[in-house]
């Protein structure tokens, strides 16, 4: 045994796991992580504490080891067993050591400690990685801190780093079934790329991932994983789930900077032409899809920039604009033509698409903001989330007077709704010098529709939520502008059709939240412009597009719609899953013909 | 890019006049219709109705006042200089049917749009009567244009300086109690005279069709900056309008979100002198 094992320096620091019960050695103390073991010493229990490298020990306990002194036992604190193993002993000293379980290089191995102070000889043993069940935490993304990040609209997380991301990999548990992929719109392969992770192919993780999601750096910053793919983890069940979507990220990120992204070899050109309408997820999946399938695509875009609502909604300090960018670049190499300033529907119409292209895929989002039409929402400074966002990523507004569109700026800050778009909307406020922000959502806690990583994150930042509050009226002062927002509480009453309790207004519970600025992101309904011009295109009860699902094709033949324009505000992800449908069908369809 | 195929100063050098090579969208679009405007990379967007258009010359034309930074930044353009972004065609085209006699009102630089429109409206067959006004003589623009598209033309000055003295709503009146069969007014300029020309017709029983110009950010139906109350429900401009039914418009509230932005325009232009 002792020939199998040898050593080796880790510079990062580790998780230890006991062999018996599993359970983690790592305890969090104070804001230090450390780890700490019982151990007998001179016929004593005490604890000891390791250096997070696991190399020099010193005694927490009143008993004070000397230097050169030897530890009877290593004990583990959870189940009491004795964690010494007889067989092994320091190659340096010879003193007995004790065995624990570290992960590592995304495994988990057996490792050895020297029991004797002063002695930093740790040993590893060759064995093969065990497959026992896994007790390592869920990884802790690290961000900026939460005071500084206020004051400027960079990207909050920092991302995984190598040593991080090696261990979250080491969490999965490679399901035979994955039940993560069936969560998935698009259906990476999840266990497929953390696998490849393991074996430290970082860019082949990224280039699994490609196969089936064009756009992972950005998924991995913006998707609900919590209610996808990472709801359905089998470790979530007793656990954390795996972090699958910063797994995602961290791959894509590493690919980018590393400069990997390689242009795939389009080897049958197609003579076949797509066009697309609006630039944002949806469209820029089908624009990837059909042009790595070899047609020439075409994306209209009504804004003068491309992105959709990943460059006029989503803010910068969630989803950077140089990593849209980038992706955008990317789909140009590929060949995809880009128009900008075209609004369909006017400068061109659906019909006359149809005499220059074989197949359009309409994603053209949802458009229009919805009011609640209450008093005073006409004041100035009450804005949709819409225009709000617009002014501040589209136009750069929080640049002014650098840049020409004036921003809107408040002390005191009030957002309805609950949604990310509201969180977008708070944490955005915050970032311009807001004193005060609030959320008014009508439901409780539970029901907010907002990734649960946003709603931490603005908690973090000072954000105050007022739940099961809803606004009746927006008061003005003398010079027409909000100066605060009549709300009324709410309860809980019986489920609607969603299933969700709806919210009753509670008599006589009236009050008034004093604000300079409101922001309304309550939905938003389908943008008439596209179907003025085509009264054919059918379209269901809340005037959104109908398609069959299973094709995603609309009642015009050849036409393909997807994303909020048919499903209403949902997400980016759905979006693409829509547009990767789309693909599909247009392809079968149009290979066939 | 757009270029600026020709520039023309009005009114003294604070209207100006923009021919732009934009042969996709004067392809299709219509009067009434409008177009959004982004001078260069920090320019903010700006809406403004067509005035003019050259099918086949691919040329549109728009005539704005020099008002706040963006306009100022405009008219330091020269002929052959390009413009970063023209959206366009946008808003709904101006309902134009043969309806008989129609009375176009404009006033300032409402009559840019206005020649437009009316033009429309002579083309398919309507007897138009034209009533332009103006501050004074200076500020007065298309006089010439427009007496070629009516059937009769009235001009008015606030000072009297050229035509009639006083306001558009002078000459309306009397056309409306003299004849009966004006079976259209339509009224394009500030929120002021669209608002009171709405209060006569309204007493004459006259439909009326006026443009609006609210605040707008990407003009496509997206930011709802461009909301207008239109008989009590909230209408945005740039998807429902430009152009509404004059009796039914809030032009009280109008005129509030209008002169919202007063301050941060005086910033702006201050920080562009500097």
């Amino acid at each position: 045994m002792e020939q199998d094992v040898k050593y080796l320096k880790f510079k990062t620091y580790l998780n230890a796991y006991c062999p018996h019960c599993h359970e983690s050695f790592n305890f969090e103390r104070k804001e230090l992580k450390q780890v700490i073991f019982n151990a007998k010493f001179k016929g004593e229990d005490i604890d000891v504490k390791l250096s997070p490298y696991l190399d020099v020990f010193e005694s927490e306990t009143t008993v004070p080891i000397e230097e050169g002194e030897v530890l009877e036992d290593l004990i583990c604190p959870h189940c009491k067993a004795s964690l010494l193993d007889k067989n092994v002993h320091c190659t340096e000293c010879g003193s007995p050591a004790g065995e624990v379980i570290i992960s590592a290089l995304s495994k988990l191995i057996p490792f050895y400690i020297c029991l004797k102070k002063g002695c930093v000889w740790h040993g590893l043993s060759k064995a093969d990685e065990r497959r026992i069940k896994l007790k390592i935490p869920r990884q802790i993304m690290p961000e900026q801190d939460q005071t500084l990040r206020i004051q400027n609209h960079q990207e909050v997380p920092y991302g995984f780093t190598t040593e991080l991301a090696s261990l979250e990999a080491g969490r999965c548990l490679q399901c035979k079934k994955p039940l993560c992929v069936l969560g998935c719109p698009v259906n990476v392969d999840i266990p497929g790329f953390i696998k490849l992770m393991r074996e430290d192919d970082f860019d082949g993780a990224a280039k699994k991932i490609k196969e089936s999601n064009v756009l992972p750096a950005i998924c991995g910053r913006v998707c609900p994983q919590e209610s996808q793919c990472e709801n359905k983890c089998v470790l979530g069940f007793k656990e954390k789930p795996v972090a699958i979507g910063r797994l995602e990220r961290f791959v894509a990120d590493f690919e980018r900077k590393m400069e990997l992204v390689k242009l795939p070899v389009i080897k049958n050109k197609v003579n076949k032409r797509i066009a697309v309408v609006g630039s944002g997820p949806g469209g820029l999946t089908v624009a990837a899809d059909m042009a790595l399938r070899g047609y020439s695509v075409t994306v209209y875009e009504a804004l003068h920039e491309l992105g959709g609502v990943l460059t006029y909604g989503i803010p910068e300090f969630r989803l950077p604009k140089s990593i849209v960018q980038f992706e955008i670049n990317y789909l140009k190499e590929l060949g995809v033509r880009f128009e900008i300033n075209h609004v369909i529907g006017t400068l061109l119409t659906i019909e006359e698409l149809l005499q220059n292209f074989h197949a359009i895929y309409v994603g053209v989002g949802a458009g229009l903001p919805q009011f609640m039409n209450i008093g005073g929402e006409s004041l100035g400074n009450v804005f949709s989330s819409n225009e709000y966002l617009t002014r501040m990523n589209l136009m750069k507004a929080y640049r002014f007077p650098e840049y020409d569109t004036p921003m809107p700026r408040g002390n005191k800050v009030v957002v309805v709704g609950g949604g990310n778009v509201a969180m977008d909307c708070a944490r955005t406020a915050i970032r311009t010098g807001s004193n005060e922000v609030y959320i008014v959502y009508r439901r409780s806690r539970q029901e907010l529709p907002a990734r649960s990583e946003e709603v931490h994150h603005a908690e973090e930042e000072g954000i105050k939520f007022r739940l099961l509050t809803n606004p009746i009226k927006y008061l003005g002062t003398d010079y027409n502008t909000v100066k605060g927002v009549e709300c009324i509480r709410m309860e809980l009453g019986e489920p609607d059709d969603s299933g969700r309790r709806r919210p009753v207004p509670v008599q006589d519970s009236n009050y008034v939240i004093d604000c300079d600025l409101a922001v309304v992101a309550i939905g938003t309904s389908p943008n008439p412009i596209l179907f003025n011009t085509t009264p054919n295109l059918k379209r269901n009860k809340w005037g959104y597009i109908e398609v069959n699902e299973e094709t995603m094709e609309t009642s015009i033949p050849n036409v393909y719609a997807g994303g909020d324009i048919v499903t209403g505000s949902a997400t980016v992800i759905l979006a693409m899953g829509a547009g990767r449908v789309a693909a599909n069908a247009m392809h079968q369809r149009l290979s066939a013909s | 890019m757009f270029q600026i195929i020709r520039k023309q100063e009005m009114a003294k050098g604070t209207i100006i006049r923009f021919d732009i090579d934009a042969p996709k969208i004067a392809k299709k679009i219509k009067a009434g219709q409008f177009v959004i405007l982004r001078v260069n990379e920090t320019g903010e967007r700006i809406p403004l109705t067509v005035a003019d258009v050259d099918e086949f010359g691919g040329i549109i034309s728009v005539i704005f006042q020099v008002v706040g930074k963006t306009t100022a930044l405009m008219r330091s353009l020269k002929e052959g200089d390009t413009i970063k972004d023209v959206v366009g065609p946008l808003g709904r085209p101006a309902e134009v049917h043969k309806v008989g006699t129609v009375i176009m009102v404009g006033g300032g630089t409402g009559v840019a749009i206005l020649y437009h429109v009316a033009k429309a409206f002579k083309n398919a067959g309507n007897t138009v009567i034209s009533i332009i006004g103006a501050r004074d003589k200076d500020m007065l623009i298309l006089e010439n244009e427009m007496e070629a598209i009516s059937d009769e033309l009235v001009v008015t000055t606030d000072d009297g300086s050229h035509g009639m003295r006083g306001f558009v709503s002078q000459p309306l009146e009397k056309y409306l109690g003299e004849r009966a069969d004006v079976k259209l007014v339509y009224a394009i300029g500030p929120i002021i005279m669209m608002k009171n020309i709405c209060k006569l017709t309204q007493k004459f029983n006259v439909p009326t069709m006026v443009s609006l110009n609210p605040v707008m950010i990407d003009g496509t139906g997206m930011c709802g900056g461009c909301r207008v109350k239109v008989g009590g429900k909230t209408q945005f401009c740039c998807v429902d309008g430009p152009d509404f039914d004059g009796h039914q418009v809030d032009y009280d509230e109008l005129e509030k979100r209008n002169s919202l932005y007063l301050k941060d325009e005086k910033t702006s232009l201050l920080f562009s002198i500097r």
